[in-house]
């Protein structure tokens, strides 16, 4: 085989490759993907039924409650907007806790629960990750709400 | 006093830093002896003033200045030495002087050990090492200085981070920024050979060695890391494709397929741009890691609050690095001559294989990682893309490169016959079907199926077995007593691509292992319960609070029986350090060849009763043994006569 086709073949079967590899990787990205949303976007239907997604926001004080077999807890997630009740199974990661952000991968339920498979807590407990921190609305405090009435 | 003087010492490298980039490179276009000749005196002189530096905030930290805000924010009277130690690197600044003191020690150790190298090659390796210098002493001084002092001063510090007061993680940081820095060094004998348009054999044997150990130092940097998540998050989990994990493999994707293109390039001075490219590209990765984790883009568990000039900053850096390294890349890479023929069935078609294979992951985990920021970007949503995907990629890819790694090592260079090969192989080929027959009949049901354990297992003794027929057929070769004497004297190179490539064998047994028969239990037990996981029981004996010098713990107690015979006690915890709000959870685990047993505490749901998860997780200790296996095979090949004749010359 001389030098130059041999070249072309070692091109072709690189293209080949790149390609196959591309469309493997976007068609299986595809059914991985996991959305994010916030407790009012859910509330307004924005979330997908029945898929996986992520729910974010700040876990609502006194709101946890831990079911009779030990390991089942609920508790209240908010965006200072609308709050949604989250139910899940397992050990929490020991950041988790009332007042803080959290980020749970789960589905809606059709009673309106956030059923979590995973609950993510950070390294550093002063972290917010930044999905939860944009999606958080002001607190309307009374200067807001004046303003807000004004409007 | 000390830390303006550690300030003063930081400027100082700077300025060094600066005659350091410019005289030595200058000299080397202009023909000045004298000033090429200023090249090793500078390293050093940068070397010794990032030294004195990083001096001075540790004692910072030994003598609890919390007028320092970075001590103050990271250490405690209470901590433990070896912890206030660590400190100084447990957080943004201080990580950056122990990444700027690195690249200060990789330049003085090119001063040291480079004295073979041509003087003009010297100078501009040095002076290049300088240009990095700048752009990290810079980012130190302008936006996240370590010495920066703190009024009033408070009477006492924040503490660090209870996560990283561990030993794991003391040594974690150093051994993966030698790794990432290390490869400083290849990028800078790269734009060597660019600006020089020569790349031969010698330039190969010069930067092979250098490439190697900075693999090393990356691969034990990534299993200390992934040992440390293992153990300490309590997760159980030995690898979660998180932004920060992905930022250390795909420099080490790189670096791996750069170690075997060296190869190449010095033994059949072919893939010479090739090997150019992906010298450009793994330090340029290595600098993206640190742009992933110092600017808080990724939601990730590492990530730290961090201020956006920070971000800023590095990418502008990110950008000059990579674009300027392409540009010239783009220009002089004709001048380097292409390389030597090889036929379609030969040790190099492998290599190129094994080169491919490993920059397309690099490619997919790339793209997997930065996904989420593309699709904020293009307003498509906020999106996360889960290990599953990466699995799968995994999957997709890596058996081919098992494959091939059977393969490679025993064909020869340039041509080969397929009959030899067969001739060679055909045995091997057997034992590994056989293989993976014995584990569809032997083993009991695997989660993700017999086929992933049979394919799996087939690939590790394929590897292994391939490995070993090489092994044997070069020991018939060599059976005189002349031959044992050069073996034990050099040729150590070919002995460390066995055990790094027995580590890869050890690696798939172990994740193949751990992740088909491995079990994880979340649950609910009393004092006196006991729970059953693969063969064990696990008796729970219930929870004390213990004592600790900063922290208080519950410590919990379980009896395992195998049988009736106990072969573990076992202690996990759940400690409240005074200065943190939040508990932090200690896995007790009892480790063995073949398999661990892993309990740590969830949370006291009263009458002494815990929310606990007990895992058991075979053959996981294989997965970082065969990390260790690579790094080894990696230093044993660095002491190849080949380099060590050349550097006494």
């Amino acid at each position: 085989m001389k030098a130059r086709h041999q070249r072309f073949v070692f091109v072709a079967l690189a293209i080949l490759g790149v390609g196959i590899a591309a469309a493997l990787a976007i068609s299986a990205m595809r059914s991985n993907l996991s959305y994010f949303f916030s407790p009012a976007q859910v509330r307004a239907g924005e979330s997908p039924a029945g898929a996986v997604f992520r729910l974010g926001g700040l876990v609502v004080k006194d709101s946890l409650v831990r079911q009779k077999d030990g390991l089942t807890v609920t508790f209240a997630v908010t965006d200072n907007a609308e709050t949604l009740q989250v139910s899940y199974t397992g050990i929490l990661p020991d950041l988790f806790g009332e007042g803080q952000g959290m980020v749970a991968k789960g589905r809606l339920g059709e009673d309106g629960v956030f059923y979590a498979e995973e609950v993510l807590a950070k390294h550093d407990e002063s972290y917010l990750p930044p999905e939860v921190a944009d999606s958080l609305r002001p607190v309307p405090t009374e200067k807001n709400a004046e303003t807000a009435t004004g409007r | 006093m000390i830390p303006e003087l550690g300030h003063l010492a930081l400027i100082l490298a700077l300025a060094l830093a600066m005659v350091q980039a410019g005289f030595p490179l200058a000299g080397s276009f202009n023909g000045r002896r004298s000033w090429m000749a200023m090249a090793r005196p500078l390293a050093w002189g940068q070397f010794a003033f990032l030294g004195i530096a990083f001096a001075c905030l540790l004692w910072a930290f030994l003598s609890d200045d919390f007028s320092v805000l970075y001590v103050a924010r990271n250490s405690n009277r209470l901590m433990p030495t070896l912890y206030k130690v660590s400190a100084v690197w447990g957080a943004h600044e201080g990580s950056l002087l122990l990444w700027t003191l690195l690249l200060g020690g990789w330049g003085a150790a090119v001063a040291a050990f480079g004295r073979h190298l041509p003087q003009p090659v010297a100078a501009r390796v040095i002076s290049v090492l300088g240009l990095i210098g700048i752009g990290f002493l810079l980012f130190m001084l302008l936006t996240s200085n370590p010495f920066e002092r703190l009024f009033p001063v408070p009477p006492e510090g924040r503490d660090l981070n209870p996560l990283l007061q561990d030993p794991g993680l003391a040594i974690h940081p150093p051994m993966l920024y030698m790794g990432y820095v290390g490869f400083s060094v290849a990028f800078a004998f790269a734009i060597t050979a660019l600006l020089g348009g020569k790349l031969d054999a010698a330039w190969a044997r010069w930067s092979r060695p250098w490439t190697t150990v900075a693999w090393v130092f990356l691969t034990l940097g990534i299993a200390l890391g992934s040992w440390w998540a293992y153990y300490e998050l309590g997760w159980g989990g030995w690898w979660f494709w998180d932004p920060v994990e992905n930022a250390s493999l795909m420099p080490w994707l790189v670096g791996t397929a750069l170690i075997h293109s060296l190869a190449v390039t010095e033994k059949r001075a072919a893939f010479k741009r090739w090997t150019l490219l992906l010298a450009l590209f793994a330090f340029s990765l290595s600098l993206l890691g640190t742009f992933l984790v110092r600017s808080g883009v990724l939601t990730s568990v590492h990530a730290f609050a961090t201020d956006p000039t920070r971000g800023t900053f590095i990418l502008a850096f990110l950008a000059l690095v990579i674009g300027g390294s392409l540009a010239l890349y783009a220009w002089r890479a004709p001048a380097v001559s292409g390389g030597g023929r090889f036929d379609p069935l030969s040790r190099e078609s492998f290599l190129l294989a094994n080169n491919l294979l490993l920059t397309a992951f690099t490619a997919l985990v790339l793209f997997g990682t930065l996904a989420p920021l593309i699709y904020e970007a293009m307003g498509w949503g906020k999106i996360s893309v889960g290990f599953p995907w990466f699995n799968t990629m995994f999957l997709a890819l890596m058996p081919f490169l098992a494959l091939f790694l059977g393969l490679g090592h025993l064909t020869r260079w340039k041509r080969d016959q397929v009959g030899r090969l067969i001739k060679g192989l055909w045995i091997v080929a057997l034992l590994a079907v056989a293989g993976a027959g014995a584990s569809i009949l032997f083993l009991p049901a695997a989660t993700g199926g017999s086929l992933m354990v049979a394919l799996g297992l087939g690939l590790a003794a394929w590897v292994f077995f391939s490995h070993l027929a090489g092994l044997g057929g070069r020991l018939r070769r060599w059976r005189d007593i002349k031959a044992i004497k050069a073996m034990a004297g050099g040729r150590l190179g070919y002995y460390g691509m066995l055990l790094a490539h027995l580590g890869i064998a050890m690696f798939i047994v172990g994740v193949t292992m751990v992740s088909n028969f491995g079990s994880e239990r979340d649950l609910r037990m009393s004092p006196g319960d006991v729970h059953e996981a693969a063969g064990y029981r696990f008796r729970f004996e219930g929870v004390e609070t213990v004592p600790g010098p900063n922290y208080r713990a519950a410590r919990g107690r379980f009896l395992v029986f195998a049988g009736d015979r106990r072969v573990a006690v076992l202690e996990p915890e759940k400690r409240t350090y005074f200065t943190s709000a939040k508990p932090m959870t200690e896995a007790a685990i009892d480790w063995g060849f073949t398999r661990d047993l892993y309990v740590s505490l969830g949370e006291p749901l009263g009458d002494g009763d815990w929310s606990l998860r007990i895992y058991y997780k075979p053959y996981v200790r294989w997965i970082w043994l065969g990390g260790l296996f690579m790094a080894l095979g990696g230093l044993l090949a660095v002491t190849d006569r080949r380099y060590r004749g050349f550097s006494r010359k």
